[in-house]
């Protein structure tokens, strides 16, 4: 972490869902441009951290800051606004749109929401905002997609349809919920290229990912979280040598953390 | 023009425009099965306007769009709070408000009807339908329209993306009340005599009809739609008293053949791929 203000800053934030704590008193950091993974067991509050930052739930307790902001009271809609974009796990796409609609959605962010709404941009086909969203579809190697239905898409293009999405709202921190998921290794190979390019231009971004390989080659700095706990927060290669972190993940399924591969 | 043509003509421009009043709610994910309550107060203001005032019923018209169209903003703060069935049961509930209240309201007749002065013909009413198929048409080529599905397909993600999903659901709801309102009035002023007992929820329910089997996918279905609903029982005169029933099981076989409407999303990309080529041939 660097001495400047950090891009994102989580701050004694806890969630309780019925009698369940979801998220015990977590707080971390992110700087911009920086790359960090949010790893832990299934059930442990990656998405809950997640839905938190953005604003899909409110905090029971704590403070989320962007860019020294203090945004835990904003609505999830203005969020956005201020530089907060993220994907889904489980993927929320419109079902009645094309990819480029999908993806035009967040286009407007940025202007005022009123004349953003009048914008006439499927009036004619050659209109700017389409062509913005062609350029970056095109970018990510999904412009053939353009124009068809989301449904019937392979889900890991589904999932790169999302990330055009959260880039197309020109954030400033992008939350990526497993976005290696349902990819194979050269999808994910093509996905780590391009999420260096968007780390590249200034975007701080975090990602939650079981893939361990997509981690060890992605991100510099590892959060892990137990029963929304933070355990532990150190660099990619160490995580695997830490021993809450070889604790938690003892027993559990999760074949993922194969520690020595990473 | 015979009089039955012109009467077919007149019905089919204001059915069309009330299956855009419908459209704009159900494409945001609203039942409104208080339509009929908007139509009526556009149809009764519109009627006062000219009678007492001398307002030229074009003006009053779009004055009752505007009414009708404040109705809906006012009322769609307590409305909109519910969905779904809820929703459905809210809308008709004002639905039956509004009828009611004009019962009560001896100013314009109460439960004897109201006889409107000024008439306008199927010029006017014509023109209108087109102006309403065109404002549609424009609206949901703008962000707007990809705005409102996203917003009816996924209200969390929709708002999580930025989008104002309140705001854009009164505006569906507000638009389609101001359309509703320009009908009641333009039926008013071509009629020249409207009644409170009319404006019933079975009235409300067949808008939302033309516009489910139309399809909501695009904005040609409430076009087809009310179309067809106009037309089909005026080709069924032959059968007398077993063309609604004829008609009846019509919309029960569209209904099991396309459940998304007679016009999908799906139809359109179609129609125009197979007529894309031919173009180039040419
Ligand atoms: N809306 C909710 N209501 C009730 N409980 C919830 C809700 N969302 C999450 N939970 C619970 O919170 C806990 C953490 O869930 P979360 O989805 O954040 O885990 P995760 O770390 O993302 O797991 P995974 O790796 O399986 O995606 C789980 O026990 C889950 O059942
Ligand atoms: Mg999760």
């Amino acid at each position: 972490m660097s001495s400047a203000r950090p891009m994102l800053a989580l701050d004694d934030v806890s969630k309780r869902f019925g009698g369940l704590k979801v998220i015990d008193g977590l707080s971390f950091e992110v700087a911009a441009s920086e790359r960090v993974a949010l790893i832990g067991p299934n059930g442990a509050g990656k998405t809950t951290a997640f839905n938190l930052i953005t604003g899909a739930y409110p905090v029971d307790s704590g403070r989320v800051l962007l860019d020294g902001i203090d945004i835990t009271a904003l609505p999830a809609r203005k969020r956005i606004r201020h530089g907060l974009a993220r994907t889904f796990q489980n993927i929320r796409l419109m079902a009645h749109l094309s990819v480029i609609e999908n993806v035009m959605i967040t286009q407007a962010t940025h202007s005022g929401a009123f004349t953003a709404m009048l914008q006439p941009v499927n009036l004619w086909r050659e209109n700017r905002w389409r062509r913005e969203a062609l350029d970056v579809l095109a970018a990510a190697g999904l412009g053939r997609y353009a124009d068809e239905p989301t449904g019937a898409l392979p889900y890991g293009i589904q999932k790169q349809v999302e990330l055009v999405r959260a880039l197309l709202a020109k954030p400033r921190v992008l939350l990526l919920d497993e976005p290696a998921a349902g990819l194979n290794p050269a999808e994910t190979d093509a996905l780590r290229e391009r999420l260096e390019m968007v780390s590249r231009s200034g975007i701080a971004i975090v990602v939650v990912e079981h893939d361990m390989h997509f981690i060890g080659a992605f991100c510099r700095r590892v959060i892990v979280l137990n029963f929304g706990c933070k355990i532990a927060e150190c660099a990619t290669g160490e995580v695997h040598a830490h021993p809450r972190v070889r604790e938690a993940y003892l027993g559990s399924e999760s074949e993922a953390f194969d520690v020595e591969a990473a | 023009m015979s009089g039955y043509l012109e009467g077919v003509l007149v019905l089919l421009a204001i059915n069309a425009i009330l299956a855009y009043a419908a459209f704009l709610p159900i494409v945001a994910g609203q039942l409104n099965l208080g339509i009929a309550g908007f139509v009526a107060a556009g149809a009764y203001f519109s009627a006062y306007l000219s009678n007492e005032f001398g307002v030229p019923p074009t003006v009053a018209a779009l004055a009752a769009a505007v009414f009708a169209g404040l109705i809906g903003l006012i009322v769609s703060f307590p409305l909109l709070r519910t969905r779904g069935i809820y929703l459905a049961l809210a809308t008709f509930a004002f639905g039956q408000v509004v009828q009611a209240t004009i019962l009560n309201l001896n100013v314009v007749g109460g439960a004897a009807g109201y006889p409107v002065r000024e008439f306008v013909g199927f010029g006017v009413i014509g023109a209108f339908a087109l102006a309403v198929v065109a404002a549609v048409y424009l609206l949901f080529s703008t962000r707007f329209g990809i705005s409102i599905t996203a917003v009816s397909d996924d209200e969390t993600a929709a708002d999580l993306m930025g989008l104002s999903v309140r705001g854009l659901q009164t505006a569906a709801f507000t638009i389609g009340a101001a359309i509703a309102g320009l009908a009641g009035a333009l039926y008013a002023h071509h009629f020249s005599y409207i009644e409170a007992q009319n404006y019933t929820v079975l009235f409300s329910i067949y808008i939302v009809l033309y516009v489910l089997l139309g399809g909501t996918q695009t904005i040609f279905g409430p076009l087809l739609g009310a179309a067809v609903f106009t037309l089909l029982p005026e080709f069924l005169r032959g059968s007398a008293e077993w063309r609604y029933v004829i008609f009846a099981c019509l919309i029960l076989a569209l209904m099991a053949w396309r459940p998304q409407g007679a016009v999908t999303v799906d139809l359109v990309r179609r129609l125009l791929r197979n007529r894309r080529p031919e173009g180039e041939r040419a």
